[in-house]
């Protein structure tokens, strides 16, 4: 039997230490109750992403219905000119010109959130940094070697990253401001954050709907449980 | 296995319960079931209301659009259509469209907001096939007693060009009108009711 | 009395269609043993998944677009824009993996006590045909959401039949019906998924139950019923399976969903096992993604696919960890069947067997590194090993003295008592007053602190026993 013991924690060793790749992920403040925050979100998005990236698979209505805030207001204050109610977010790029820009097409990033996770793409979006030998002079320290400049630099200002030396190799140490933007860290945190936000809804846009209704079902399943408890009980009196 | 000193009541009662229960809990399950094949919002999209630029039509043309994928025809009435329609009363089951479907703002003899301009679902109040257009007077097929109109191909059912059904054939009930409004003179929105009216 | 016009109906079906005859033999007058125990849901609840698959799968093919440049979309769309699409979808998603959790207990209570030994062959072997084609209907799903995991699963799958020599490319060929996995691939996997392999499913369902109820249940003892007749021929330890089975399984069944409904309504990814992170992102066949892996049903397999260092001998040995199963029936040679009566040995080859199957299951999920490898080979033996050896092993061991008649074990239930002696044991209560004088239910517990040398005790306790049971 000890032996068994060694060998599981054996086992377990190799695959506990992960191979931490770049910095470590901050950890977005992620609140879908928060209606405000979702739609400073959606706003960011438009203005920030939607001209290379769209969220296909969300409509304005839906946006409206969700936070609660009237269809018009969404058409006129999130959607770009023109857009209806009904349309879902596409973004005006063309896919010709994509590929001619940054090699592909930006991805679509109604489901960013399912397939990365809320603090990766807030550390991504936060982990820009200048980076002579890119192709547009930025690199990622989550993402390395992205194909995508900074949406916010004009914001956010320039980051450098600095490395530091740990037994005789360089490892990355922190981000530092060089230049700063037109906004404080804190304001840009809160966009960053506001936009994460915005990108974990859109991802199961039924979330709080679904966790909502869960409480009756499972209630619904616990009555249904002690009942038929119950009548096994009764019935079972028969057999000795 | 011993059934003696069995409170049957109690079973009776037990087992009415948990089928009651059962059964309301399989029929919440049953509405999201059936619910999904309602419409869904991609359905709604498709339907929404549709902007139609009525500049363009010369009288007596019919335009055709769609509307919740449907064709809703708009006609350019000219005044001696118009002459006609009021001449035709006691050919029609429904000449004051007293049981067919149309907005309030829409529920007079012509059937129409402005006179001139009609709009109604080219659907049949059959069983929904798509009537043809004969402005005509009197066609060879349509008899001598036509005074051009609708006629849906597959039932024989005649309209006039109000869109009001005549007797003696198999539609029940005048074509039915959509909701519609001017937003300008030229300008014709389909799928919202008139400002101030319910319908 | 005069008869109603309901029963002249009733009466009227029934001279022409046997419905109560059918009840009788299989409901009311089916004697099953009265000792079933917690093992026994298991059986129940495959056919309610079964069910909840069927209506869930037919009301997904109504919006879903079995095309590869729209299958991915109209997921999406039955998520969203479909009402209540979201739904149906996440129970036909958990349900999947519910199936799978549900087999394999099912599997494993028979090889508890030994159900599949004569005169049970046929009722195993129906079932493992059962397993292998519930394999091949979640593999043909899994393709159809067309995610990157999806496509990169499928594509790794079926060029596992491109290993088997002289046929074996023109086999993955055929079956993809392109030169990767493809439109072509996904509109006929859509075609097996819904209609061809789910009709297989029903009738060896058919078939495992007519076997099963021809021969009669197995139970945790082992022993026959049928050898213990009353006078009126009915097993003096059976019981009717209707009402007596069929009110346990209600709770059984409730309980099943309250875990179903948990997944469905509060993690309806399970940390990414029912749901894939990788297969949110679209099939794209010029970038495999960084880390693939299968969905955690088939992990051991995969692992054990992955730990024979050469591809065909890899394919085989995969293959053949289902195909052992079959021989099971064959391979066990021990006298008794219930792991009860069994010795020692079976019982330690068996926790070897689920630790390792466990493992492999685990390491199935992780990347290849040496390490892993080695071990995954390490398991990979024991896995065969207790197939292979058991026909030395069963025949070696002594086992103990059936009883006549069925033993009486204290029911699920009936253990709640006990473990409310062992809670006392474990925990202190905290010296101090409750706040502000109120009581509430549950601070009973809460003002309890864990009792280290109650604990100690505790474990000390069950590992004797664990020892002593596996003697």
């Amino acid at each position: 039997m000890k032996k068994f013991i060694t060998l599981f924690l054996l086992l377990a060793l190799p695959f506990g230490i992960h191979a931490s790749e770049g910095m470590e992920l901050q950890s977005a403040d992620i609140d879908l109750t928060d209606k405000e925050s979702l739609q400073r979100g959606a706003k960011h998005f438009v203005t920030y992403c939607l001209g290379c990236h769209s969220v296909k698979h969300i409509r304005y209505l839906r946006i409206a219905l969700d936070i609660g805030i009237d269809e018009k207001k969404v058409v006129k204050d999130i959607a770009p000119e023109g857009a209806s109610a009904y349309d879902q977010m596409q973004s005006a790029m063309n896919a010709h010109d994509a590929e001619k820009w940054f090699g592909i097409q930006p991805p679509d990033l109604s489901l960013i959130a399912r397939s990365r996770n809320a603090d990766w793409l807030y550390s991504y979006l936060k982990g820009f940094y200048t980076d002579k030998d890119k192709q547009f002079g930025i690199n990622n320290t989550v993402f390395k070697d992205v194909g995508m400049p900074n949406p916010f630099w004009q914001l956010q200002g320039e980051q450098l990253l600095l490395y530091k030396t740990v037994d005789g190799q360089q490892v990355i140490d922190k981000l530092i401001i060089k230049q700063p933007g037109l906004l404080s860290e804190k304001e840009f945190d809160l966009l960053v954050n506001d936009l994460v936000n915005f990108l974990v809804y859109v991802g199961e846009p039924v979330q709080l709907e679904r966790v909502r209704i869960g409480k009756y079902v499972l209630f619904y399943i616990l009555m249904f449980l002690g009942l038929a408890y119950m009548l096994k009980k009764e019935y079972w009196k028969d057999v000795h | 296995m011993n059934n003696e000193g069995v409170d049957k009541s109690k079973r009776q009662f037990l087992t009415s319960a948990i089928t009651v229960v059962g059964a309301v809990g399989t029929g919440y399950l049953a509405v999201p079931f059936l619910a999904q094949m309602q419409p869904s919002v991609k359905a709604m999209a498709a339907g929404a209301p549709v902007e139609v630029d009525i500049g363009k039509i010369e009288p007596g043309q019919l335009l055709r659009v769609a509307w919740r994928g449907k064709p809703v025809w708009i006609l350019n009435r000219t005044p001696p259509v118009l002459e006609t329609l009021k001449t035709l009363d006691d050919q029609l089951r429904d000449p004051l469209s007293q049981e067919s479907i149309q907005p309030a703002s829409s529920k007079n003899p012509v059937r129409s907001i402005k006179p001139e301009i009609f709009v109604a679902l080219g659907l049949c109040t059959h069983l929904g096939c798509s009537p043809t257009f004969r402005p005509e007077i009197a066609p060879n097929d349509l008899g001598a007693n036509w005074k051009g109109g609708f006629f849906c191909p597959c039932h024989g059912s005649r309209f006039d060009l109000a869109g009001r059904v005549y007797r003696g054939v198999p539609a029940p009930t005048n074509l039915e009108i959509p909701p519609y409004r001017y937003i300008s003179d030229t300008l014709l929105i389909i799928g919202e009711p008139t400002e101030g009216a319910s319908a | 009395m005069k008869p109603t016009r309901l029963t002249l109906v009733g009466n009227w079906v029934l001279d022409r269609f046997p419905l109560t005859k059918l009840w009788n033999e299989h409901m009311a007058h089916y004697y099953a043993p009265k000792n079933f125990n917690f093992w026994y849901y298991f059986g129940s609840l495959a056919l309610l998944v079964l069910v909840i698959q069927i209506v869930t799968g037919i009301l997904l093919t109504m919006n879903y677009k079995p095309d590869a440049k729209l299958a991915f979309d109209s997921v999406e769309y039955i998520m969203r824009d479909v009402s209540w699409g979201w739904l149906v979808r996440y129970m036909h998603s958990t349900g999947a993996s519910a199936f799978f959790i549900v087999i394999y207990l099912h599997m494993f209570r028979g090889l508890l006590y030994g159900s599949f030994k004569q005169p049970r062959e046929l009722i195993w072997i129906f079932g493992m045909l059962l397993f292998v084609a519930l394999m091949a209907e979640a593999f043909m799903g899994y393709l159809l959401p067309w995610g990157q995991m999806s496509y990169w699963g499928a594509q790794v799958i079926i060029s596992l039949f491109s290993a088997i020599p002289v046929i074996g490319d023109d086999l993955s060929l055929w079956i993809r019906g392109d030169y990767v996995v493809a439109d072509a691939t996904l509109n006929r996997f859509f075609a097996f998924h819904v209609i061809a392999v789910p009709l297989v499913l029903v009738m060896l369902i058919f078939m495992h139950i007519v076997a099963l109820h021809e021969v009669g249940s197995n139970n945790p003892d082992g022993i026959e019923i049928k050898n213990n007749k009353d006078a009126n021929g009915i097993p003096l330890d059976g019981i009717p399976f209707h009402p007596y089975y069929t009110v346990k399984d209600i709770p059984g069944v409730a309980v099943f969903l309250f875990f179903f409904a948990t997944v469905i309504f509060y993690m309806p990814e399970m940390g990414g096992y029912f749901l894939e992170p990788a297969n949110f992102i679209p099939a794209d066949p010029m970038k495999t993604p960084e880390h693939i892996v299968p969905v955690w049903y088939f992990t051991p397999f995969y692992a054990i696919l992955r730990a024979i260092p050469d591809k065909f001998a890899g394919v085989i040995s995969m293959f053949g960890a289902i195909i052992v199963l079959f021989l099971l029936p064959w391979l066990d040679r021990s006298p008794v069947k219930s792991i009860r009566y069994r010795g020692g040995i079976y019982k330690k080859a068996l926790l070897l067997f689920v630790i390792s199957f466990v493992a492999l299951g685990y390491l199935g999920t992780q990347p290849a590194t040496p390490t892993a490898t080695i071990f995954a080979r390490f398991f990979t033996a024991i896995y065969f090993g207790f197939f292979l050896l058991m026909p030395i092993y069963t025949r070696w061991e002594k086992s103990k003295p059936l009883p006549e008649r069925l033993t009486d074990q204290p029911a699920l239930e009936e253990r709640i008592s006990d473990l409310r002696e062992v809670f006392e044991e474990i925990t202190v209560l905290k010296p101090g007053t409750v706040q502000n004088g109120t009581s509430f239910l549950g601070s009973n517990v809460l003002m309890r602190r864990p009792n280290p040398k109650g604990i100690l005790n505790v474990i000390i306790r069950l590992a004797k026993k664990l020892k002593e049971s596996l003697d």
